[in-house]
């Protein structure tokens, strides 16, 4: 069991660039897609909780459907099956005329999928609040539209928080899936740097420890963030 | 796109089950084992005992850290350096659900803990009832009422995310789906298949979770 | 006491003595475990992927199964069992190294930078990068490429070399990194990209399972030279020289050439003479 290493790889051109280059990828379709996902996430739990039964029923076939297909095989229907079922002028502007257009796909595909789970969270959050709140707005003259705005939403992303940070935490992380279309993000370039250079053991060291450092970074801020919004008066960990 | 007639099902059909039976056995195994992991976590992640709720702490935002693609290889790659024999690539990607889950049901069970108020541990301290007693009692069932419908929908998730497998070589469902559309250049058509009997599984799971919900709502 | 440490002394000598002609590395391992572990690929026709009952099946992986007789007949052992392990590019190495597979049976490029991680038997085939394109393209050279949208798979050395290309003669090919071989090929029948760029025996496999193949060629230039050879661990002379004793005298028997007209020859059509002679190179006196 012999194994040769060589760490000099990491600082050599052009693979130092590309490695920067992955990160930024990565980095970039995370927050893209997080804009989607957390915008149209929060559009989806209050739509599930509104009284309205065709609302309340759209956006749970939209769930359904999103969350019951691995990532993996929507990736893959979207770049590959979406332009062969739209109309060929469509189609093919997807295919040929749209710049970055693997970005754009794994954005959008990352998007749709994790508002879900964000849809989901503040669904729950939403339905955690007492009854009595939205009552007590709606009594003190609010609109619904308000009740939502400055009671009920406000109060569900406090409580939801932790899990809005795992999310966003799966989001970065998924976008590594972006490689099976054809983006060269951070695990892409450095499974390319490992069949260049012939080291692949480095390389995994050093996605691991690029990863490890941005997701430890997001979480321990957001932990600093959940102290300060924390409810009094729950459960909580002595030690967060 | 060749013909897709039912004679061409039934051809591809054991090929399609034989990995459907690993996705399960992959799902129920990693789900029962990460739970189980995932329960003692929690309980130490909520300890009063500073040095082990942090050392629990560390473990769940570690694990949480990593892309699961990467754990997965990285089981693959270092268990045998280190144990001088080599790990199959289902051992491997068994260790990295078991241990991954772990730390995301520990969160799901915490928050669900978090979710009872504190007030009833005191009342329940306060009418005699131990520690112990009142977490039994108590706080868990209520937690447990709270967090079980997350807990189902990550056990959807986990069948869903073993489709990862297939990076260190385990022929899973979709993984044998891909095969058969790459062998008989119907790539399109297989993946759609797959996607088809996904929906199918977890939207059935799903529903059945909605239903539970429902059944029993505080 | 003295007498002791003396007497341990030579029983340790004697020992060593003992073990210097003994099996060492893949062989012992073998021996012990009674398994031979295989890597290979899901889809490399026709040289390693998986037939219609899902066994692995190819050139290489019948190359490889004469020379798991031969170790079954170095060891002396009855039984041996066979396990197959499906490798990619960039688990190859690692596999190989942590000892989860014995060789490697798929369509990897001898390379030295290669070499410098693990080793090679001799030659089994050649092949080089050519261009997958659709009979109407227009395209007939790589500088036709300039300014088109080329399709190649991250990672490997089809990668390197175009991309060299491309940067030397100043071309501005608009590439998509694709993952793997199917998605390169999906990506290049549904009009992604104008041009797949992989190894030419690779195209010839990929046309010929096409529902249109009239429609696509492989065109241009070698733009480089691939000897594919089945992968071994590093410094194991001893399993090494079992391979190698193996497909000289698979050459010389002429099972070599027979194994060839089996799985290449209905896709790539009759044995170069610069495949022939290399073979004949590699057919060394007992």
């Amino acid at each position: 069991m012999h194994y040769n290493w060589n760490w000099s790889v990491l600082t050599t051109a052009p693979y130092f660039g590309w490695i920067l280059s992955g990160l930024m990828w990565t980095v970039l379709i995370a927050l893209a897609a997080w804009v989607i996902a957390f915008s149209l996430g929060s559009a989806l739990g209050v739509a599930r909780t509104v009284r309205s039964r065709v609302v309340r029923a759209v956006a749970a076939a939209y769930v359904e459907l999103f969350r019951n297909i691995p990532l993996l095989v929507q990736m893959f229907l979207w770049y590959f099956v979406l332009p062969e079922v739209l109309p060929k002028a469509a189609g093919d502007w997807l295919k040929r005329g749209l710049p970055h257009a693997e970005f754009w796909t794994a954005v959008v595909c990352l998007g749709l999928y994790t508002a879900v789970r964000v849809g989901e969270q503040v669904r729950a959050g939403i339905q955690s609040i007492a009854a009595g709140q939205a009552s007590a707005g709606l009594a003190s003259g609010l609109t619904p539209v308000q009740v939502y705005l400055h009671i009920l939403l406000p109060n569900a992303y406090r409580i939801i928080l932790p899990a809005l940070t795992t999310e966003f935490l799966s989001i970065f992380k998924n976008s590594s899936l972006a490689l099976t279309i054809g983006v060269l993000e951070l695990t892409g370039r450095t499974r390319q740097i490992s069949e260049y250079t012939m080291q692949p053991i480095e390389m995994f060291l050093t996605a691991t420890a690029l990863y490890g450092a941005v997701t430890l970074l997001v979480a321990l801020a957001m932990w600093r963030v959940e102290g300060r919004t924390r409810f009094p008066g729950m459960l909580t960990s002595e030690a967060s | 796109m060749t013909n897709f007639t039912w004679s061409y099902l039934a051809g591809i059909l054991p090929l399609l089950l034989s990995g459907m039976v690993v996705t399960v056995e992959l799902t129920a195994a990693s789900l029962v084992g990460g739970l189980l992991l995932g329960i003692i976590l929690a309980v130490l992640r909520i300890s009063r005992l500073r040095v082990v709720a942090l050392a629990a702490a560390t473990y769940v935002n570690l694990l949480r850290s990593l892309p699961l693609l990467l754990l997965i290889f990285w089981f693959y790659f270092l268990v045998p350096l280190l144990v001088g024999r080599p790990v199959g690539g289902m051992t491997s990607a068994l260790i990295g659900f078991i241990l991954f889950e772990a730390a995301y049901f520990c969160e799901i069970i915490r928050a669900g803990l978090q979710s009872v108020r504190r007030g009833q541990v005191l009342a329940g301290l306060a009418s005699g009832l131990t520690y112990a007693q009142t977490m039994r009692r108590i706080v868990l069932p209520q937690a447990l009422r709270n967090m079980l419908p997350v807990l189902l929908t990550e056990a959807i998730n986990l069948f869903k995310s073993t489709a990862l497998v297939y990076v260190v070589g385990v022929r899973d469902f979709l993984t044998a789906a891909s095969i058969i559309g790459t062998r008989d250049n119907d790539l399109v058509p297989l993946y759609l298949l797959a996607a088809g009997v996904y929906l199918v599984v977890c939207l059935a799971a799903s529903l059945s979770v909605g239903r539970l919900r429902r059944g029993y709502a505080l | 006491m003295l007498k002791a440490i003396a007497l341990a002394a030579c029983l340790a000598l004697w020992g060593h003595a003992a073990f210097a002609d003994d099996l060492y590395g893949t062989l012992k391992k073998i021996k012990d475990s009674g398994t031979i572990t295989i890597g290979r690929s899901e889809n490399s026709v026709p040289f390693s992927y998986t037939d219609s009952a899902g066994n692995p099946t190819g050139y290489s992986i019948e190359l490889c199964s004469h020379i798991v007789d031969a170790v079954k007949q170095e060891l002396k052992l009855d039984k041996l069992q066979v396990r197959y392990v499906t490798i990619m590019g960039t688990t190859l190495i690692p596999l190989l190294v942590n000892g989860t597979i014995d060789m490697a049976c798929s369509t990897t490029t001898h390379t030295l930078s290669r070499q410098r991680q693990v080793d090679f038997l001799p030659t089994m085939y050649i092949t080089g990068n050519q261009l997958l394109v659709r009979k109407d393209s227009g395209i007939h050279e790589v500088e036709d490429l300039k300014g088109k949208r080329v399709a190649v798979n991250q990672g490997t050395t089809n990668e390197k070399i175009i991309k060299a290309i491309d940067a030397q003669e100043h071309l501005g090919i608009n590439f998509l990194d694709t993952e793997d071989q199917p998605r390169g090929w999906l990506a290049f029948e549904s009009g992604r990209v104008d041009c797949y760029v992989t190894d030419a025996i690779v195209e010839h496999g990929l046309i010929s399972k096409a529902a249109h193949p009239e429609q696509y060629a492989v065109v241009g230039r070698l733009l480089s030279f691939d000897p594919y050879s089945v992968v071994v661990r590093r410094d194991d002379s001893a399993f090494r020289l079992v391979g190698v004793r193996t497909i000289a005298g698979m050459i010389k028997s002429g099972e070599m050439f027979k194994l060839y007209d089996k799985w290449i020859d209905p896709i790539a059509g009759p044995m170069s003479p610069e495949l022939k002679y290399v073979l004949m190179g590699e057919a060394y006196p007992d």
